[in-house]
């Protein structure tokens, strides 16, 4: 399959580019029209919390990469809920929801998350999920107990903090030049600038010690303090965002558009774009989504970024389950097409006077993967003109269909030989997987093959094992 | 601190929770799975809201029906994506998490801004847990839950005990490993479920798998882990309901999980053989005999060739030759001595003389030390697989034809250490 595919389907250079420039304008369209529908259908404030929103999911989904990447989500998660006791803390020291005071709380802990989790895997021998549980339970437990205690005589609801009020961050506004600027705009602005700073500046370290942390430590950059400094940057984006979508629904940020990315492209640059683009989209049609349904716009968030997961589950070209059953669909009406013709080959060599009935090969085609797929194969090959009717109710090899089968026949036999050559196989084990791999062994292997065993005339069976290409006019090998 | 009839009640319903939490949730530890329940828990949400959306008023069996069948189909899509596609695992629990529980405050917030119902639904305190609401019916409740998970591990033993600990050769041995997970799964929900009201979303979590994760510090073996842990949860529930009720400012939920941490973080560091304390211990009475050792092997190696004549040998040419700090060797010598294996003589610079216990204890842990040496010679590639140098001995390590033939080898050379002639030949 891998030779046969790569060869035929791989486009010409300047068309594939081509397709990649039209892919990315279809993604920048389909980010940017429903995000101007949605600000032109909301009013002012409705306007400043799509922003909001956007500023507090991106930066989210831009770490989020890394943390999918490593497959550290759930540090992500963990880090998301023990920010509490932070965030408490630096509140209670510092009175306002806002400020520095709350970032350094926050990013203290996130840190502190990471390096308890990893101390009590190691020290403790405890698995890592369960420590990493219980880290961040006994962490969000001590949040809850001080928010609980402090909110009797000041304004810092567990709700609030738990599961956002972006509705409220809008309207908490100050004039600046003569317009009505939301407070949090500064924080999630700062936010988002040192996000994108840090994965600017560390991009490379980043990068290496996400996919070779080996290679990383080798040529001299730390990866565990590259592992910290991520660590506190996702503690603070989850502070800056946790006003907006609220320290739960950030884990949705966190994770889910870096995952729906990942279905669609495996190049990190694009990753992170196609987050965004994710995040984005959640932000304006969740809020549009939570108007119409008078509910919470950070639950609706999450609600969109995991309708768009969903979707990308379905529908990614090459990791999407249509996709992937497409391609399987292919391959079954290739290897029963591919087995019909090898069958009528050795029928036609074994008794070229008897015409093998055409209900019969109906049957070969079935026998693999179904009735269904037997009958499409078998239309197919009729429309290909690789069989045609011999005779009443017969089928019969066209001079193409030959030739393929030939192909086939001769990939199976010198495989055969080759496994009789060089395992200890007895004859009648042979067959079976020769009749699996014939279908996957292309012109390249079969010269292969055949140097490798010096040219054999027949296989163990003492069947002749037919020459490569054709004698007679036939050349030009069907598609497969 | 008198006990009223209320206190009763709910220290009976969360002592029961965090017990029933603690069976199950040993299993999710021990599998592996500790943060699925944390997904479950979350994934439970929108199902609470979305049946008191469609039953329209606050009916409990209705509402646990369909916590539980979201809680359950959040699994099932975690465990669909990890199969069917490209997504890890921890993705795939994080997403559903995340998901499920904006749908749950999507759906909780329409309940809330629906004229008329409002806060009747009592919907936050499934987020936070409310463990003063517990009336006499949650506790039957909870106890039903708890039997019904008693009587499935109970009836299901051996058969959750392979998969726990060897899924691939319970699926050889043609045991039905996917229903003994879901059956699992199924009672994990169960005690989230019925855990929900009482301390929230992600507490309970905690209560899942704080009692055996603490528990597995203790044993090794799964009844007597099982056995703990129920133990470990049905204290913490008990002892922080108590603490809760007993001083004011101090909610349930968060005080029962944190009592949790403080079971589990005891155990991490005075569990016997697992805890950190204990393996500090073990490893600090190791250096030490190794030092024994080492002074044992020196002494006879020096006076190996004027055996049976027992030299004395100076300390200083003992410490100086290896290098050997005095401070680490003076110690070891002290103990030699005070189990009568050494004879001192002398000072300032004493001479150490073996004696013949030591001589005995000296010429096994040179032999064993002379073997594993020539084990790691003659067959290099195993050592990572068989060797364990922290044995002084061979014979219970390697097979014995294995030793016979490492003796040989050494004897040929003349390095065996001979039998003292009232040991006789081994």
């Amino acid at each position: 399959m891998t030779t046969i595919d790569a060869e035929s389907n791989r486009p010409a250079p300047t068309r594939s580019s081509m397709r990649t420039a039209l892919a990315w304008a279809l993604g920048v369209l389909a980010v940017a029209v429903p995000t101007a529908w949605a600000s032109l259908a909301s009013d002012e404030i409705g306007r400043w919390t799509i922003l909001l929103g956007i500023l507090s999911s991106v930066p989210c989904a831009v770490l989020g990469c890394y943390l999918v990447l490593r497959k550290l989500s759930l540090l992500g998660d963990a880090i998301s809920h023990a920010v509490l006791p932070g965030i408490a803390v630096g509140f209670l020291l510092s009175g306002s929801l806002i400020g520095p005071a709350i970032v350094i709380g926050a990013m203290a802990v996130g840190m502190l998350t990471a390096l308890l989790t990893q101390l009590l895997s190691s020290l403790g021998r405890v698995p890592e999920d369960a420590s990493m549980g219980v880290v961040f339970t006994s962490l969000f437990a001590v949040g809850v107990l001080i928010i609980t205690n402090a909110a009797r005589d000041v304004d810092l609801d567990p709700g609030c903090v738990l599961y956002g009020l972006i509705e409220l961050a809008a309207i908490d506004s100050r004039p600046i030049l003569g317009i009505e600027v939301p407070r949090s705009l500064g924080t999630l602005g700062l936010a988002t600038a040192l996000t994108v700073g840090f994965v600017a500046l560390l991009w490379k370290e980043l990068k290496l010690v996400s996919f070779d942390p080996g290679l990383a430590t080798a040529v001299g950059i730390s990866a565990s303090a590259v592992h910290y400094a991520l660590m506190a940057m996702v503690a603070g984006v989850t502070v800056a965002a946790f006003e907006a979508v609220g320290s739960i629904l950030v884990v949705a940020m966190l994770i889910v558009p870096a995952t729906t990315a990942h279905l669609l492209t495996d190049r990190l640059p694009r990753m992170m774009l196609v987050a965004s683009g994710v995040a984005v989209l959640s932000a304006a049609i969740g809020y549009r989504g939570a108007v119409a349904l008078n509910s919470s716009v950070a639950g609706m968030m999450a609600v969109v970024a995991g309708a768009q997961f969903a979707l990308a589950i379905v529908l990614a070209p090459r990791h999407g389950l249509l996709s992937r059953a497409a391609h399987r669909a292919g391959l079954s009406l290739r290897i029963a097409r591919e087995d019909v013709l090898a069958r009528l080959y050795r029928a036609e060599e074994a008794n070229p006077d008897r015409p093998v009935p055409a209900e019969l090969a109906g049957r070969w085609a079935s026998s693999a993967a179904g009735g269904l797929v037997g009958a499409i194969a078998m239309r197919q090959l009729r429309g290909r003109g690789n069989v045609e009717p011999s005779g009443p109710e017969t089928l019969g090899l066209t001079e193409p269909g030959r030739a393929e089968a030939r192909e086939l026949v001769r990939a199976h036999r010198l495989w055969e030989s080759y496994l009789n050559e060089n395992f200890d196989l007895p004859a009648d084990h042979l067959h079976d997987p020769a009749e699996r791999i014939e279908h996957f062994i292309g012109p390249g292997l079969r010269a292969e093959l055949a140097a490798a065993l010096d040219r054999p005339d027949a296989d163990p069976h003492g069947r002749a094992i037919p020459p490569e290409g054709s004698e007679g006019g036939a050349s030009a090998p069907g598609p497969r | 601190m008198g006990l009223t009839y209320n206190t009763i009640i709910v220290l009976l319903g969360t002592g029961l929770l965090g017990a029933n939490a603690g069976l199950v949730g040993s299993f999710a530890v021990l599998r592996g799975r500790s943060l699925t329940g944390d997904a479950l828990a979350h994934a439970a949400l929108p199902g609470l809201c979305l049946a008191f959306l469609i039953v329209g008023e606050r009916s409990l069996p209705a509402m646990l029906a369909g916590a539980l069948v979201s809680g359950v189909l959040g699994v099932a899509v975690i465990s669909g994506l990890r199969r069917g596609t490209r997504v890890k695992e921890d993705a795939a629990i994080g997403i559903v998490l995340s998901v499920f529980f904006g749908l749950g405050i999507v759906l909780s917030r329409m309940v809330q801004n629906t004229a008329g119902v409002g806060n009747k639904a009592g919907l936050d305190s499934y987020i936070l847990g409310k463990t003063a609401g517990i009336i006499r019916q949650d506790v039957l409740l909870i106890g039903g839950v708890s039997l019904v998970s008693l009587a499935a591990i109970g009836l299901a033993y051996k058969e959750f005990k392979l998969t726990v600990f060897d899924p691939g050769f319970a699926r050889v041995q043609g045991w039905p490993v996917l229903w003994l997970d879901l059956v699992l799964m199924g009672l994990i929900a169960l005690a989230v479920v019925f855990g929900l009201p009482m301390v929230g979303v992600v507490l309970m979590a905690a209560l899942l798998i704080l009692p055996g994760a603490a528990a597995r510090f203790w044993t090794d073996r799964l009844g007597p882990m099982l056995a703990l842990a129920s133990a470990f949860g049905l204290v913490t529930g008990l002892v922080g309901t108590a603490i809760s009720a007993r001083y004011a400012g101090m909610p349930a939920g968060p005080i029962i999980v944190l009592v949790g941490s403080g079971v589990f973080l005891l155990s991490v560091l005075i569990a016997p053989r697992r805890g950190v304390l204990g393996r500090a211990l073990a490893a600090w009475r190791f250096r030490r005999e190794l030092q024994e050792r080492r002074v044992l092997r020196l002494l006879f190696e020096r006076i190996e060739p004027d055996l049976p004549a027992l030299r004395p040998i100076g300390r200083s040419e003992l410490v100086h030759r290896r290098g050997w700090r005095p401070s680490a060797v003076d110690p070891a010598i002290a103990r030699l001595r005070s189990r009568g294996e050494v004879l001192l003589e002398g000072r300032p610079d004493w001479t150490l003389q073996l004696t013949d216990t030591g001589l005995r204890r000296a010429r096994s842990v040179v032999r064993g030390h002379r073997l594993w040496e020539q084990f790691l010679h003659d067959h290099p590639e195993q050592a990572s697989a068989m060797a364990d140098l922290s044995r002084e001995s061979v014979d219970d390590v390697l097979p014995p034809d294995v030793v016979a033939e490492l003796e040989a080898t050494l004897r040929d050379a003349g390095r065996l250490p001979d039998p003292g002639p009232e040991e006789g030949p081994r």
